[in-house]
């Protein structure tokens, strides 16, 4: 700390209120935040780097351990890039199991972070709840993929296992107790008068800034903006469904973009993902789930594919992107991913300004932060065994001196 | 070294994510909520490294962190266990071709328990635990840690 206001507060990498290594800089006086700074990259794992030395298929189980809550996110996103790459035609049926899954994906993922946004708060026993009642949508994902996290269910070409009318009953059993729940949930974190006053008015995020940060999903929503990819570029089974973005508006409240407004969202949406399951197992037409069942023909295929695609996602967090470029070979040449909490993070030291240092855990969680997915790597000088980052003044210094050498 | 009766009690737990992809941390906390709720034996997350008995660690290390986890474990009082979850804690698991990886763990401090899986079930955290208990218990007999 420096000796004299204004304060620096530094909070991480290792911090009991992070569940995930990330370091901030707050400068406080008094109890206000008057700025607020971010160091991601300590999960950086070199994804992307490991991804252009392995195939698609192998690639697929790589993305799945991009994030651990959002495991199907990032391997349908990809998946879709190749597929438009390579012509591969996913069928109707594997279609719907994708949406099946993706939707109790955002189930479990806003139920998991309601929990945390509660226990943020000091709410402890509205924790406990949320994560019990998650575990229903724990045993669904398990029943259909067979592992609670890293489903591993998506394929190039389709999914892995099929739904069987076997699993309908456990997937009834939970969505029907969803249902049950659905209005207990709403009550207690909607109507509870502490989640009341200290979520309205804090991390105030307006319609301009959240346009002009590109925030997606859920915090995008809970601001104005009804960016919803299902919606506005339907993919998978999407198209057939008659869907309409969350907005703060679904609970009769005005837009105002605070946190409360982000919870609203994330609520809501959780009853939207029940209604998609069940329309999607009413209508699931029936066929393959696998354009080809042999690896060894979907990699051939691969192999013989050339091109650049990009596929996306509207994951739990919002749009996920993963650009992808093969040239007849088995490694693609190019991949990059863009998750969503990247396009999120940014609004952190907009939305913490002014807060008081007790609203900064709530705050930071508001946008549902994720940052294994979002990690990135500055430059690293492999022959000195150095990393360094480098500043915007330090770059434009080097590009005037390279401008300077190439003219001498 | 012999131990004080004082850790006759319950395990308290201190939770390092190195550079996981979140599962396994997720699973972590899984355990601890009602379902499972180790918490009726005591068992339960501490805040800071300094009240904790077992170190509990996710993720294959990456360079940021090496050094944080070597600092870490030197502000554990002994006698403590070090528990790995999760396959890529041990070898590294998907991401061993990695050029950012200082791990795995055990490159870095010693381990004494291993919960393998990608990502293991809240069940197998909590054997884990259970054998880390029964190794306190041999060093409380005269063992050496």
């Amino acid at each position: 700390m420096a000796k004299k206001a204004p304060y620096i507060v530094p909070v991480g990498p290792i911090h009991p209120a992070l569940k995930e290594p990330v370091h901030i800089e707050l400068t406080v006086v008094g109890e206000e935040v008057i700025s607020a700074d971010f160091t991601p990259g300590q999960t950086h794992r070199g994804i992307e780097w490991m991804g252009l030395s392995r195939n698609p298929v192998q690639i697929v189980h790589l993305t799945d351990r991009i994030c651990g809550i959002c495991g199907v996110t990032h391997s349908l996103a990809f998946a879709r890039a190749v597929e438009q790459i390579a012509d591969i035609t996913v069928p109707e049926r594997a279609d719907y199991v994708r949406v099946i899954i993706a939707e109790f994906e955002r189930i479990q993922s806003h139920l998991l972070w309601a929990g945390v946004a509660a226990h943020e708060l000091g709410f402890d026993t509205l924790f406990y709840l949320a994560w019990r009642v998650r575990e229903e949508a724990m045993d669904a994902i398990e029943c259909i993929t067979g592992n609670r996290v890293n489903y591993d269910i998506i394929q190039i070409g389709g999914v892995r296992r099929d739904i069987t009318e076997v699993q309908h009953a456990q997937i009834r059993k939970c969505l029907d107790s969803y249902k049950e729940l659905f209005g207990k949930l709403k009550n207690m974190f909607l109507e509870d008068a502490v989640i009341n006053s200290r979520c309205k008015g804090t991390g105030l995020l307006s319609f301009e800034k959240a346009m002009a940060y590109s925030t997606v999903g859920p915090t995008a929503r809970a601001s104005g903006c009804t960016a919803d990819l299902r919606v506005d570029y339907p993919y998978a089974a999407y198209g057939d469904l008659a869907l309409k973005p969350i907005m703060p508006t679904a609970y009769g409240t005005e837009v105002n973009g605070d946190t409360y407004d982000r919870i609203v969202v994330r609520v809501f949406e959780i009853a939207q993902s029940i209604e998609i399951i069940e329309e999607c197992l009413a209508n699931m037409p029936a066929g393959p789930v696998l354009w080809e069942e042999k690896v060894a023909k979907i990699l051939a295929a691969c192999k013989k594919a050339e091109g650049e695609a990009v596929g996306r996602h509207e994951a739990p967090r919002g749009e996920c992107l993963h650009y992808v470029a093969m040239d007849k070979a088995e490694a693609p040449i190019a991949w990059k991913v863009k998750a969503s909490s990247y396009s999120n993070l940014h609004v952190w030291p907009l939305i913490l300004k002014g807060a008081q240092l007790a609203d900064i855990p709530i705050i930071v969680a508001s946008v549902d932060p994720c940052l294994s997915c979002t990690d990135r790597v500055a430059i690293t000088d492999a022959d000195a065994h150095k990393t360094k980052i480098f500043t915007k003044e330090e770059l434009t210094r080097m590009s005037y001196e390279k401008t300077r050498r190439m003219r001498a | 070294m012999k131990l004080t009766t004082s850790l006759n009690r319950s395990l308290w737990v201190f939770h390092f994510n190195s550079g996981s992809c979140n599962g396994c941390d997720i699973e972590i906390v899984a355990t601890l909520t009602p379902r499972y709720d180790p918490e009726r034996f005591g068992v339960k997350l501490v805040g800071s490294p300094r009240h904790a008995d077992v170190l509990l660690v996710t993720g294959p290390v990456t360079n940021q962190m090496a050094d944080r986890l070597r600092r870490v474990y030197a502000q554990m009082p002994g006698p403590k266990v070090v528990m790995v979850v999760g396959t890529c804690g041990q070898s590294g698991g998907v991401f061993s071709t990695s050029y950012n990886l200082a791990g795995p763990i055990d490159q870095i401090i010693p381990v004494d328990v291993y919960v393998p899986g990608c990502a293991p079930r809240p069940e197998a955290i909590i054997q884990g635990v259970v054998t880390a208990i029964a190794k306190l218990e041999r060093i409380e007999g005269g063992a050496k840690q």
